[in-house]
C-alpha cells in the first residue's frame, strides 16, 4: 500500500516541478528579493500604489542598459581602481564618510563618489587605527605574546589567542591535553556567538532597528559574564596560551553554559521574531550588498560573507583544530549573497556554536587542562615552595621565555569573520623573528566596492555592517 | 499649582553651582570609538548598565552637539589630526576623558605606531585605567569627572570664564 | 587530536597521490622550485610551500590559480635582514574543491627589493601588496595604486623592517618628582 502511495505521489511533484522549475524554491524572500528592483528598472507604473498618492509619480531615470545594473547583481569583478567611468564627472561629488562616523563600526574611512543618491565609486582607507602590534610582537617573548594578539581582534580574542597559540605550538611540536583543546573548542565557540551578537546588535541599529541594540547586547553580557567567571576579564583575556589554557574552568561552568545556552537560544528565537517578518528590516537587506562566490575568492573574502554567497568552506571542517571535528554541528550557507543572506547564516552560526557547547559540556574529558611540558607551560604554583626544580623553570619561563626552534609555521582558524591566520617565522630564541597576520577584517573591508558600488547611498551602512569588520583586525 | 502660588518659597545658591550642576546632569558624549575601549563604552550605554540613570545615555554622532569626549581606545599617529579636529569641533564648554590604558599612556603598545597618550593631542580631564576598563570603571570615571565639575569654576577648556 | 609535528621535508609516499599531484603540476617546468610540507594543528592536512624564483613568481601563481588554488587568502613579507636574498614574499592561496593549502614564496634581495605585482592574477592582493609597501618596503611594479595603506602619506621608511626601530620612547612619569 505504502509502495503504490509513493509511486503515485513521485511523479505528481515530477510534473510539478516541470511546469515552474523555480516554484518549489521561491520562498517569500525570493520574491521579494525578484521584487526588489528600486532603481534598476522602471518599475513605477507597476506600482498599483502610485496613483494614490498625491505626490505625483517618483520619476526615476532609466537604468535599464546600465552596465552598473549587472555590476550590483554581483556579476562583475570591479574595484575603485578599475571602474570605468559611467558619466560625465562633473555630475559626481565626493562625501566623505569617517574616520569618525557612528556607522563605520570603528575608525574606517570611506571614499563615496555619488551620482545623485547612487554610489559610483568607494575606496576604503584604513589605518587610522594602527597599532604596530606586528612589530611589537617581534619584541615580546612567546610567552607575552598572547597578551598582544588578543588585543587585534577585540571582538574575537579567544580565536587570536587560539591561533596564536596553535602556530607557537606547531613550531615546538607540542601536544595539548584532550581537557585543553575542549576547552579552547568551548571558549571559541562561545566567543563566536558573543561576536555574532554585537553583530546583530550593530546591523540592526545600522539599518533602524534600534530594539536590536538592546537586545544583542542583553544577551552578550551573559557571554561576558561567563568569560569574566572563567578568565578574570570580559575583553583582552589571555587566556588560551602556548601549551593549553591559563587556568581550569570555574566550578559550575556546566550550570553557567546550560544557562547561558538557554538564554541565548531563546534570545535568538527573539530577533528572529523582531526581524524575519519586518518589513523594513527585509527591504533594506534583501538584495543589498550582493557580493558573488566568485568575488569572494578574488578578494579573499572569508567565513560567513562567503558562505552567505554559497562558498562551502569552513576551516572547522576543512582542517579541523582541536578536535572539533568530533562536535555534531552544520555549516550554514546562503545563496544569494546578499545583507540578508549573511544576517540567515550568522544567525543559523549562533545556534550550531550553542549546540557545539552544549556537546562539550556533556562530554568534556577530564585531565590537564595545559600541557605539563615545564619549557612552556609554568609548574602549579604549590610546586613551587617545594621544589628547587620548578622555582627554576618558573623563573626562566617568566623572565626568558619560551624557546622555540627555528622554522616557519602557519595555522589558521575559523573566526567569526572568516580565516584568521597566523604565520611566525622563528629563527630560535624566545621571541619570534616576524609575525604576520591574516586578518579577516582586512580582505573584508578591501571588498567593500564590490558591495557597494553601484549601490543606493542608504545601502552603503547596511552592507558595511553586514560585512562586521573590526577596525582593530584590519589595521594591526 | 494653586497652593505653590499661594505660598511662594524660594531656592537660593550661587549661579556657578546652578551652572555646574546643569553642566553635569546634561553632560552628551561624542560617540568617538576607536578601538577594545568603544566595545566597553558601548556596552556602558546599552540594556544591562544603563547609562542613562547619569543622564549621559545620548551619544552624539555629530561632535558639535557633545559636551564630552571619551577616547576610547589606541590613538595612533594617523588618527591624532583627526582627534584633534573632532576636539576643536565641539562647543565649549567641552571636557575629555581618556578611556584605557592605550588612550592614556600608550599601554602596552610603545612602538612608532601609537601616540604615548591622548594628553599629547587635546588636554585631558580625566583618566579611566583598565585595558579595556569595565563599565563600571567608566561609570565612576565619569561620575567622578561630574563631581569635578561641580567643584569646579565656570570656565571653558581655555581658562576663561 | 591537535598533532603538531615539526616541519618535514615533502616525502612522496608520506601524503596522499593526488595532493602531491596538485602540488608538482604547479611548479611543473620551472627551475629551481622546491617544496617544502608543513603539518597543521589539523592531523588530517598538511599545506605546502613552494618557493621560485622571482622571474617564475606570476607565471607560478597563474599557474596555481588555473590549477585549482583559485581562492586567494594573505600575501605577506618578511624581512630575514642577515640573510640573502634579504626579503621574503609568499601568497598564501587555497583549493577548496581539493581542501588544498599552498604557499607559494619567492626571495628578493636588499638592492633590488621588487616583485611583480599580483594584482592581475587575484584582485585581492591589491590591499596586501599595499600591506606590504607600507610595512616592509617591497615594491610592486605593475600595481596600480602602490601607496601607504596602514601608515599615514608623509611617514618616512618602513617599519617592519628588521633595521627599524621598534620606536619606543622612555616612559614618562608626570605625576610624580624626582630628587636628583
Amino acid at each position: 500500500m505504502t509502495d503504490t502511495t509513493d509511486t503515485e505521489s513521485a511523479p505528481v511533484e515530477e510534473l510539478e516541478s516541470d511546469q515552474d522549475p523555480s516554484a518549489p524554491e521561491m520562498s517569500v524572500a525570493d520574491q521579494r528579493r525578484a521584487t526588489h528592483d528600486m532603481w534598476v528598472s522602471g518599475t513605477e507604473d507597476t506600482y498599483p500604489f502610485a496613483a494614490a498618492t498625491d505626490e505625483g509619480a517618483q520619476e526615476m531615470l532609466p537604468q535599464a542598459d546600465d552596465p552598473g545594473a549587472s555590476m550590483q547583481a554581483g556579476i562583475a569583478v570591479d574595484d575603485d581602481y578599475t571602474s570605468e567611468v559611467l558619466v560625465d564627472p562633473d555630475e559626481r561629488q565626493i562625501i566623505n564618510m569617517g574616520p569618525q562616523h557612528p556607522s563605520t563600526h570603528g575608525v574606517l574611512r570611506l571614499h563615496l563618489e555619488l551620482e545623485g543618491e547612487t554610489v559610483r565609486r568607494v575606496k576604503p582607507i584604513i589605518g587610522y587605527l594602527h597599532t604596530g602590534m606586528e612589530k611589537t610582537a617581534e619584541t615580546l617573548t612567546y610567552a607575552q605574546g598572547g597578551t598582544n594578539v588578543t588585543r587585534m581582534d577585540y571582538l574575537a580574542p579567544f580565536h587570536n589567542e587560539l591561533a596564536y597559540s596553535l602556530t607557537v605550538e606547531q613550531l615546538l611540536g607540542l601536544e595539548v591535553p584532550a581537557r585543553a583543546s575542549a576547552i579552547r573548542v568551548l571558549m571559541t565557540e562561545l566567543n563566536r556567538v558573543a561576536s555574532h551578537l554585537l553583530w546583530a546588535a550593530t546591523q540592526g541599529m545600522d539599518i533602524g532597528a534600534l530594539s536590536m541594540m538592546i537586545y544583542g547586547w542583553r544577551e552578550r553580557e551573559i557571554c561576558l559574564d561567563f568569560f569574566e567567571k572563567t578568565t578574570g576579564l570580559r575583553m583582552n583575556h589571555n587566556y588560551i596560551r602556548p601549551g593549553g589554557v591559563a587556568a581550569d574552568l570555574p566550578d559550575g561552568w556546566q550550570d553557567d553554559v546550560t544557562n547561558l545556552i538557554a538564554v541565548v537560544s531563546a534570545g535568538i528565537g527573539e530577533y528572529e521574531e523582531l526581524l524575519n517578518e519586518n518589513p523594513i528590516f527585509l527591504d533594506r537587506t534583501m538584495g543589498v550588498g550582493v557580493i558573488t562566490p566568485q568575488e569572494c575568492k578574488e578578494y579573499g573574502v572569508t567565513g560567513p560573507m562567503a558562505r552567505a554567497s554559497g562558498v562551502d568552506w569552513d576551516l572547522r571542517k576543512a582542517a579541523p583544530y582541536c578536535g572539533i571535528d568530533q562536535y555534531d554541528f552544520d555549516v550554514p550557507l546562503g545563496r544569494h549573497g546578499d545583507v540578508h543572506d549573511r544576517y540567515t547564516v550568522r544567525m543559523e552560526e549562533m545556534r550550531q556554536s550553542l549546540h557545539i557547547a552544549g556537546q562539550i559540556v556533556e562530554t568534556i574529558p577530564s585531565g590537564d587542562y595545559r600541557a605539563e611540558d615545564r619549557k612552556v607551560t609554568p609548574p602549579p604554583r604549590k610546586r613551587i615552595d617545594e621544589s628547587m626544580e620548578a622555582l627554576i623553570h618558573h623563573f626562566k619561563l617568566f623572565t626568558e621565555g619560551i624557546n622555540v626552534p627555528e622554522g616557519t609555521a602557519y595555522q589558521s582558524v575559523e573566526g567569526p569573520r572568516g580565516e584568521l591566520g597566523c604565520l611566525i617565522v622563528s629563527k630560535g630564541g624566545t621571541r619570534p623573528w616576524r609575525m604576520h597576520w591574516r586578518a579577516p577584517s582586512f580582505a573584508a573591508v578591501q571588498a567593500l566596492p564590490v558591495m557597494m558600488t553601484d549601490s543606493l547611498l542608504a545601502d552603503v551602512v547596511a552592507s558595511l555592517a553586514s560585512a562586521d569588520p573590526v577596525l582593530g583586525d584590519v589595521d594591526r | 499649582m494653586a497652593g505653590v502660588a499661594a505660598e511662594p518659597g524660594f531656592l537660593m545658591t550661587t549661579l556657578e553651582k546652578g551652572v555646574n550642576w546643569a553642566r553635569t546632569q546634561s553632560m552628551w558624549p561624542a560617540s568617538f570609538g576607536l578601538a577594545c575601549c568603544a566595545i566597553e563604552m558601548m556596552g556602558t550605554g546599552a540594556a544591562h548598565n544603563d547609562l542613562a540613570r547619569f543622564g549621559m545615555e545620548v551619544f552624539r554622532a555629530s561632535p558639535r552637539q557633545a559636551d564630552l569626549m571619551i577616547v576610547a581606545g589606541r590613538v595612533s599617529q594617523k588618527m591624532a589630526p583627526v582627534l584633534r579636529q573632532v576636539y576643536d569641533q565641539m562647543a565649549e564648554p567641552k571636557w575629555v576623558l581618556s578611556m584605557g590604558a592605550c588612550a592614556s599612556s600608550g599601554g602596552m603598545f610603545n612602538n612608532y605606531a601609537l601616540v604615548q597618550g591622548v594628553d599629547q593631542v587635546v588636554p585631558v580631564d580625566m583618566y579611566v585605567p583598565g585595558c579595556p576598563p569595565g563599565p563600571q570603571s567608566l561609570i565612576h570615571g565619569i561620575l567622578s569627572l561630574q563631581q569635578l565639575i561641580m567643584d569646579g569654576e565656570i570656565r571653558n577648556s581655555t581658562g576663561v570664564v | 587530536m591537535t598533532g603538531e609535528m615539526p616541519t618535514v621535508e615533502s616525502d612522496s609516499s608520506a601524503v596522499p597521490g593526488t595532493e602531491n599531484d596538485l602540488v608538482a603540476s604547479v611548479i611543473d617546468g620551472f627551475d629551481g622550485a622546491t617544496v617544502t610540507e608543513h603539518a597543521t594543528a589539523s592531523s588530517a592536512t598538511v599545506y605546502h610551500q613552494v618557493s621560485v624564483s622571482v622571474d617564475d613568481w606570476v607565471s607560478v601563481v597563474r599557474k596555481a590559480k588555473n590549477a585549482g588554488f583559485d581562492a586567494f587568502v594573505d600575501l605577506y613579507a618578511v624581512d630575514h635582514f642577515a640573510q640573502a636574498p634579504r626579503y621574503e614574499v609568499g601568497v598564501n592561496l587555497i583549493s577548496m574543491e581539493n581542501n588544498q593549502r599552498i604557499i607559494i614564496s619567492t626571495r628578493v634581495p636588499y638592492d633590488d627589493a621588487t616583485v611583480p605585482t599580483l594584482t592581475g592574477v587575484f584582485v585581492g592582493a591589491n590591499f596586501y601588496e599595499r600591506e606590504a609597501y607600507d610595512l616592509i618596503g617591497i615594491d610592486f611594479p605593475g600595481h596600480p595604486d602602490l601607496t601607504r595603506i596602514l601608515l599615514p602619506d608623509e611617514w618616512v621608511g618602513h617599519p617592519l623592517r628588521k633595521d627599524s626601530s621598534v620606536g619606543a620612547i622612555p616612559v614618562q612619569f608626570k605625576a610624580g618628582s624626582v630628587d636628583l
